[in-house]
């Protein structure tokens, strides 16, 4: 029998080494000539950063944690493989999330429930727990009751716009043509944002089932997974999962003996943030310069060479395979309504605990940020959360009393968006943080349009000039009345959002920015003024 | 039965290239199969940051100047980067060996500050860090 381990080699067990102890396995069994028969892969997140690397091994289905020396990997190799005894004193109880599931008993695994239970480089395991199970039911109703399913279910769309999927979907069944796509949005580069990353590194088939039932729904015999080039894992994992589909028929040519066929492909971006807006996407899958499209027309009716086009994120397309198995009403028992299901967050900053985590929509963000997040490092008091990416919003420690759903996010202009949450502690200076985030729109806007090409510029040498001490007493009114105008007619997203964080930040911290102007002093000593 | 698209073309050429960059002779390729002129072949290989028209060094380094790096510390690491290999951001080291690139975002923000080379990530860095993993990537590369 072959024996597999299954390390977790998510984000923060990579930080206790989890490469080298991958590594010291391979070795190690190399030198007990067990290299044929165990395996050693990675696998997502197992629960147990916090004390360091774990793994688990199948089919005996023992979880050892923490896993930190050669000693550690000798015992085991030595005691498990070639003994055949369980490692009595490295074993831990199999409760893949424990951290967060005892703090609080609530995160609701929907999109992540095979990360870190599975290897995502074996299709045979996604099949084992279910997989591709959504996708035959899909084959066993018709289109429109695949769409109805998807629409009862309420599913909105992770990508940030918060879009009906159903209807997106309805848009493009009943479109007339004679080519339609189907595109997976992975192009995740907002700043703070690593929830995508997760999915695809962790269980890359559901993302193709995803995509089928997407593309059985609306007459669509073509998918692509744009994913961006940084993600080099996500990469190599989607096209072993889609070689791995092809090889058992679930892609090409009448799947599974039905009238449907479906061809799949990823594409590379090649370094370019703006590629995340929709018409981009589409502009740089046709080999172009990444810039964005004039709408209307939208995508789903003129969208990949002028074709009806579905485009969904990927963790929207995640969400799809467990609702067409478990039912539209099942789904509906998570979340609030307006916002029903899970949701990604990503947690960076200075919090405790980072990483990524999935809990109910209507969650408290507080809850999310002093529970699950541990609270902020070293005992700090909390400064300001951004939220959505730096395209999303600021938000103050009064405002983070807020159940994180669309509707309720609405109300203190907010919204989930990309799923980010960075917290800034007491000792983050505003102005240097708008810097950073000016920074970023100033070298990612693609130049088409006048406001967003020459005002995030200007905005970025404003916010430059306060931190170096050379404010001037107007510049408050100039970013104001900039802001504005990029909000109003930018063409597209990007420099749209652009000046959201930093307008409201000089709404919400004046006195901080009023230091740098007027006093010529950093409140917080971070940005270097000149005297 | 795929046509590759100019992009795909441009990326090919690139990940040929030892230098990491798409020669003169590439582009007038592309341009001649494609039959698209020059400066339309350059208009889209310029637009992506990961595309280089200048001849690079053999390992790519990517360090993050994302929000999440930047509050980690992520200033010093390029510092640090900047006075270990002797260059500036967009440069090549003398030996051919590096060129550091500045990155938006490689959304590995929960182990900031991170950099990747070629296509490794490296996360929780420090200056002491940032040293021995270019120290040992030089002595690997000369064996």
């Amino acid at each position: 029998m072959k024996h597999r381990i299954l390390i977790a080699e998510d984000s923060k067990s990579l930080l206790n080494r989890a490469k080298e102890i991958e590594k010291l396995f391979k070795k190690e069994l190399e030198k007990r000539n067990l290299s044929e028969t165990v395996s050693v892969l990675p696998t997502g997140s197992l629960g147990y950063e916090d004390i360091g690397v774990a793994l688990v091994i199948y089919p005996d289905n023992v979880l050892y944690a923490p896993v930190n020396s050669k000693e550690d990997v000798q015992t085991i190799v030595k005691e498990h493989f070639v003994d055949g005894k369980v490692v009595k004193k490295l074993q831990k109880p199999f409760k893949r999330f424990s951290q967060i599931e005892k703090i609080m008993g609530i995160q609701q695994r929907i999109v992540l429930e095979n990360v870190g239970k599975i290897s995502p480089e074996d299709i045979k395991e996604y099949i084992a727990f279910d997989g591709y199970k959504g996708f035959e039911n899909a084959l066993k109703t018709s289109p429109e009751g695949v769409i109805k399913e998807i629409k009862d279910s309420e599913l909105r769309g992770r990508g940030g716009a918060g879009f009906p999927t159903g209807k997106k979907w309805e848009f493009t069944a009943k479109a007339k043509s004679d080519k339609k796509y189907i595109i997976c949005n992975a192009d995740e580069g907002e700043p703070g944002t690593f929830k995508d990353r997760t999915i695809m590194e962790g269980d890359p088939h559901r993302v193709i089932e995803g995509m089928l039932i997407a593309g059985y729904a609306t007459g669509a015999n073509e998918g692509i997974i744009y994913i961006r080039g940084e993600y080099a894992l996500s990469i190599e994992r989607l096209e072993n999962a889609i070689s791995q589909a092809y090889d058992l028929g679930l892609l090409g040519n009448n799947i599974l003996g039905s009238n449907f066929s479906f061809d799949l492909q990823v594409k590379k971006g090649a370094g370019a943030y703006v590629c995340g807006e929709e018409t981009a996407l589409l502009n740089s899958i046709e080999g172009k310069r990444g810039e964005p499209r004039k709408k209307p027309p939208y995508p789903p009716t003129a969208g990949l060479w002028g074709k009806p086009t579905v485009i969904n994120n990927v963790e929207t397309l995640a969400n799809i395979p467990v609702i067409m198995r478990k039912g539209a009403e099942w789904f509906k028992q998570f979340g609030v309504p307006g916002s029903y299901g899970t949701k990604l967050f990503s947690l960076n900053g200075d919090l405790n605990w980072k990483g990524v985590v999935e809990v109910p929509f209507g969650t408290n963000l507080s809850f999310i940020i002093n529970e699950i997040g541990g609270g902020l490092k070293d005992n700090l008091s909390l400064k300001a959360v951004i939220l959505g990416g730096v395209s999303g919003s600021l938000l103050t420690p009064n405002e983070i009393n807020t159940p994180v759903d669309f509707n309720s996010l609405a109300k203190i202009e907010a919204g989930p968006g990309s799923g980010s949450i960075t917290v800034l502690s007491e000792k983050r200076c505003i102005v240097d943080v708008a810097k950073n985030i000016a920074k970023f729109f100033r070298h990612e806007s693609c130049g088409k349009c006048t406001p967003c090409r020459v005002g995030t510029d200007q905005m970025y040498k404003i916010i430059d000039r306060i931190s170096k001490g050379q404010g001037e007493g107007s510049d408050i009114q100039i970013m104001e009345k900039l802001g504005r105008t990029m909000k109003l007619t930018s063409f597209c997203g990007l420099g749209q959002t652009a000046p959201n964080a930093i307008l409201q930040s000089l709404k919400k911290f004046p006195d901080e920015w009023n230091a740098h102007i007027f006093d010529k002093r950093c409140p917080v000593n971070v940005c270097r003024l000149e005297a | 039965m795929k046509k590759t698209s100019i992009l795909e073309d441009l990326q090919k050429a690139e990940s040929h290239s030892k230098e990491n960059y798409i020669t003169f002779k590439d582009v007038l390729q592309i341009s001649e199969n494609k039959k698209t002129p020059l400066s339309k072949i350059y208009g889209v290989g310029t637009f992506y940051s990961m595309l280089s028209f200048k001849p690079r060094g053999r390992h790519i380094i990517r360090i993050c100047g994302g929000l999440a790096c930047h509050l980690a510390g992520g200033d010093k690491l390029i510092n640090k980067l900047k006075e270990v290999l002797q260059v500036d951001v967009g440069e090549t080291t003398k030996d051919g060996l590096f060129t550091l690139e500045e990155n938006s975002c490689l959304g590995l923000c929960s182990v900031a500050p991170v950099m990747m080379i070629d296509d490794e990530p490296y996360g929780n860095l420090t200056e002491e860090k940032v040293e021995e993993i270019i120290k040992s990537i030089k002595e690997g590369t000369k064996k």
